[in-house]
């Protein structure tokens, strides 16, 4: 018997049952075919701009930085924090769209250079999928336009999030995620990322920058 | 032997304790136009064997509050050793006793939360194979109460008449607080105490490491989560102990006493009763 | 991972008399403890969130086959791989023949408990393949030859002391000579020499905290971002889960995620929370290349369908052992095995047998905090006593102990017998202990009296009697 079925068998013997068939294998089909959400959080269940407004909250509360801009204004923000902030001005970007549309030759001083992090990159400047309300997380998938080394390597990590990205809770980031990618169909990674990497592994105490970044600062860009 | 016999409405002179407190219904609060209830105490077997006046003020405070007092004579012990021990047939022989026992009594009070909810929550799922028996156990178990809850969410009782001049802290006992939720009762009717002020401890809600039969087979843990106790109750700076449960009560009581702190350990229902001035737990005075 | 469950009254008395241990363990009581109740109580739906979840871990386990067969469905149509492991030593073959069919010499772990349970790194070690593990806490304990003593903060038993002369100790041959005092100077040292490791692994193995069917996800969360450089970085990603890790949604996920962080460490959410699906795809810019994935059972499939089938609801947050008095007391080590604290007490005996680890259903007052803290309302307190109940039956329990309840238990069964007897036990005890009040000795107590004074009962007679007498004067 291969270990798969012994597995499976073993299984379905402690159920006292086959293999699911009739009604019962229908009924768990049609739950995953149509899956039903969960109580929902009311504090997120907000018209946009206050929506927004709660991910800003959130994220701040969760040791990121956020600024909120419009569009012409993200190259600036972008310079201005790594300037504050004594950080060096060149970055590894994502080659996406959406930060090529930004006017980043207004910023004689910003280097960037596209494509995944290599191990010597201090900054990295990313777009997001999706933003939750919630929880003050970004949402991040891999592909072309974002490689997944961006959100990690890099000391210090600049996502640029559009307010019309920002959603209530997970269940709209799925819902999103099918729309984009289709049903049952996933990037290759998906990172939800709720502020700078932590540890508490040394006596409990919270300190920032375990292996992820060690700052994360949100533009959070004006319609 | 009719349990009705068994009432305490007659008691008066001879006994140790005096059941002459305040019969009138002035201090109960709502109940003194409701006939009155007829509630069977289920006394424990701690309290029989170690400390009857806490039996003796279950009674006074029931009696106070307009009930008629009943002590089934066949009970003896909820069966929680049997039970813990994994003594599962031995539990199913006292369960059917102590149901046996109380058969008819509309209400069933017990002045700790450890054996009523015992009764409560337990008996029931010892009798899955025995409809008939997991019947009557299911029908006990929603006549049975812990003392302050019955007193308190019950009958209405928000006063007693009773004064303790002390500052007391007070330990949610686990059984009590996690199965049945008895927090805030035992706390609103102390509030009526004169001259009592109640001083929270850090960790009111911790077990305090007595656990019946785990104290004697696991005593070094058993010392660790006492010792941590009793520094949370010594740091309150009360000069009395209250709980609702006398084996929680004796173990902390044992453990102040052998680290030689001076507080006063005593059941909430004696205070409640204003019997504070019997001999606290392991005190001759 | 060799059990010492075995000596866990041994282990819990040397617990007691460790130092740094008692101090490490008088910090967690505290902070766990509190930061779990803030956050449920920002979350007024934590408790409608908790029934979901539970009521979703068992509509899972009860269609187990199904979920975990879409699981593999989806995987593979991605171009990825499922291992079907029955036993910790069919896992552990089947990652070693993994790690040498990459050519791997370094391997980038991040926290599994599974791996702990089946005791990977000393047989990859045997192999000659060098296992890093790079959560912090894990990687504590891995320099110091420890076991995790809590499933979440691994190593939680240890001061900020013990951290810094293990890194002197090791980092020195790296360069690090300077013995750190501050926590984030440590952290800082440990991102160093663990970034290195991540660019050098051939493999990145981490475990999930759910498998999900619908997408054919492995869901990870953590607060470091260790697991994401894990299966991020290196050219292959193992992902080793035991079979009730399946759930059927990403709706599920959301619920169960919600209670998670919450449960384990307080927080909203958890820094990262990452979906890996499959290996990476055509025109992606970083990722595996290979993405596997080895299922275990060991012993779990058994346990569905039997009264003990709700320990596999747990989704290893660890609240029961943060909020348990008695791991508050001895922590994680003392447990013997993998799984510490109340989880610990149910898993074990399950996965090591309940001869070997019979004390550690019994080490439990039953105070219930356990139950009333677990993000999947698993009756923990209940499910120790079914193995209280097995080793019952199986005359596992010490004999003086069924001695004397079947001793208690004659008496409580004649309850005229039983109030002759207590009432001459409360006649003779009061007479001896009338002086004090109590005693600080007594012949058969001993367990009680080494640490505590017994009290004596009141003078006067047990209560039944004295009712009775009362009864009999009042009677007209």
């Amino acid at each position: 018997m291969s270990a798969r079925s012994q597995i499976l068998d073993g299984i379905r013997r402690s159920l006292h049952r086959g293999e699911l068939g009739g009604e019962a294998r229908a009924a768990v089909e049609q739950r995953l075919s149509a899956p039903p959400r969960g109580p929902s959080v009311a504090r997120a269940q907000l018209p946009q701009p206050e929506k927004v407004a709660l991910f800003c909250q959130w994220a701040e509360a969760n040791n990121a930085t956020v600024a909120r801009v419009s569009a012409a204004e993200v190259p600036g923000e972008v310079a201005g924090y790594l300037a504050r902030n004594n950080l060096p001005a060149s970055a590894a970007m994502a080659p996406s769209p959406q930060l090529e549309s930004y006017d980043w030759a207004s910023q004689k001083m910003l280097s960037l250079r596209r494509g995944p992090a290599g191990a010597l990159d201090h900054v990295s400047i990313t777009g997001a999928f999706a933003g939750i309300a919630e929880t003050g997380t970004v949402v991040m998938t891999s592909g072309p336009e974002h490689p997944v080394s961006l959100n990690l390597l890099p000391d210090t990590h600049v996502v640029v999030l559009r307010e019309a990205d920002i959603v209530s809770g997970y269940e709209d980031v799925w819902a999103r995620l099918r729309t984009r990618y289709g049903k049952n169909a996933m990037p290759r990674t998906v990172n939800t990322i709720t502020g700078p990497s932590r540890t508490g592994d040394i006596e409990q105490a919270m300190e920032l920058g375990a292996h992820g970044p060690r700052r994360m600062h949100i533009v959070v860009v004006r319609e | 032997m009719e349990p009705h016999q068994w009432t305490s409405g007659y008691a008066t002179a001879g006994a140790r304790f005096h059941l002459s407190g305040n019969r009138s219904g002035a201090i109960v609060a709502g109940v003194s136009s409701s006939p009155p209830r007829r509630v069977a105490l289920f006394v424990t077997c701690l309290v029989d064997l170690f400390r009857p006046s806490v039996g003796f003020a279950a009674v006074k405070l029931l009696e106070d509050a307009g009930c008629i007092v009943e002590v089934p004579p066949l009970q003896v012990c909820c069966g929680q050793p049997a039970y813990n021990s994994g003594d599962r047939a031995s539990t199913r022989a006292i369960a059917r006793q102590v149901i046996d026992a109380f058969e008819g009594h509309p209400h069933v009070v017990a002045p700790s939360g450890s054996c009523a909810g015992m009764l409560a929550h337990h008996y029931p799922g010892l009798f899955e194979d025995d409809p008939a028996m997991k019947a009557r156990a299911e029908h006990l178990a929603g006549r049975c109460h812990e003392l302050t809850s019955f007193l308190v969410d019950v009958l209405g009782v928000t006063r007693v008449s009773a004064r303790y001049d002390g500052a007391v802290t007070y330990h949610d006992s686990c059984s009590g607080l996690r199965e049945l939720g008895v927090k805030q009762q035992p706390r609103t009717l102390l509030g009526s105490v004169h001259g009592l002020s109640l001083r929270e401890m850090k960790t009111p809600e911790v077990c305090c490491g007595f656990g019946g039969t785990f104290c004697v087979k696991y005593p070094e843990i058993s010392n660790a989560m006492v010792g941590e106790k009793t520094g949370d109750i010594a740091a309150t700076g009360a000069d009395t102990l209250l709980a609702g449960d006398l084996g929680c009560l004796m173990n902390m009581a044992g453990k102040l006493q052998r680290e030689g702190r001076a507080v006063k350990v005593r059941h909430v229902a004696e205070v409640l009763a204003d019997m504070g001035d019997e001999a606290p737990i392991g005190e001759s005075r | 991972m060799q059990s010492t469950a075995r000596n866990f009254k041994h282990n819990a008395h040397d617990a007691l008399r460790d130092a740094n241990l008692q101090d490490s363990l008088s910090k967690l009581k505290v902070g766990f403890s509190e930061r779990r109740r803030q956050a449920a109580e920002r979350l007024p739906e934590f408790e409608a969130l908790r029934d979901r979840a539970r009521d979703i871990k068992d509509h899972t386990l009860a269609n187990l086959d199904f979920y975990l067969e879409e699981f593999e469905r989806k995987v593979l149509a991605l171009g990825g791989h499922v291992h079907w492991a029955p036993t910790a030593e069919d896992a552990r073959r089947i990652i070693a023949d993994l790690c040498k069919g990459a050519g791997a010499r370094t391997i980038a772990k991040s926290k599994s408990m599974i791996s702990e349970e089946i005791g990977l790194n000393d047989h990859l070690e045997t192999l000659g393949i060098e296992p890093v593990e790079t959560d912090l806490g894990e990687y504590i304990i891995q320099l110091r030859h420890e076991p995790p003593s809590h499933i979440i903060a691994p190593a939680v038993h240890l001061t900020k002391d013990q951290v810094a002369d293990t890194f002197l100790e090791h980092h020195r041959a790296l360069g690090f000579t300077k013995r750190l005092t501050e926590r984030n100077d440590l952290v800082a040292e440990a991102r160093q020499v663990l970034r290195q490791k991540f660019l050098d692994a051939d493999v990145g193995l981490n475990g999930a905290n759910f498998l999900v069917a619908e997408t054919g996800s492995s869901m990870l969360v953590t607060n470091e971002g260790n697991a994401d450089l894990s299966n991020t970085l290196p050219k292959m990603q193992i992902v080793l889960a035991s079979i009730e890790k399946v759930i059927p949604t990403l709706e599920d996920a959301a619920v169960l995620l919600r209670v998670l962080a919450r449960s384990a460490t307080g927080q909203e959410s958890s820094a990262y929370t990452t979906l890996n699906t499959g290996p990476r795809r055509a025109g992606d810019l970083d990722g595996p290349s290979q993405y596997h994935v080895v299922i275990l059972d060991n012993g779990r499939s058994s346990v569905l369908g039997t009264r003990m089938q709700d320990m596999l609801r747990c989704i290893r947050c660890g609240a029961c052992m943060n909020h348990c008095p008695v791991y508050g007391a001895i922590g994680g080590h003392a447990y013997g095995w993998v799984y510490p604290g109340p989880i610990g007490a149910v898993l074990t005996p399950q996965l090591i047998g309940i001869e070997e680890a019979g004390d550690l259903p019994n080490a439990s007052t039953f105070c219930g905090r356990c139950e009333s803290v677990c993000p999947v309302r698993i009756p923990l307190p209940g499910l120790m006593r079914h193995w209280r109940e097995r080793e019952f039956e199986r005359h596992l329990t010490p004999r003086t102990v069924r001695q004397g309840l079947a001793l208690w238990s004659f008496l409580a069964q004649r309850p005229r017998l039983y109030r002759r007897l207590t009432g001459w036990a409360n006649r003779l005890l009061a007479v001896f202990g009338r002086a004090d009040g109590r005693f600080r000795s007594l012949p058969l107590a001993s367990g009680w009296t080494r640490f505590r004074d017994f009290p004596a009962p009141q003078p006067g007679g047990t209560f039944h009697t004295q009712w009775a007498r009362q009864r009999s004067r009042t009677r007209p």
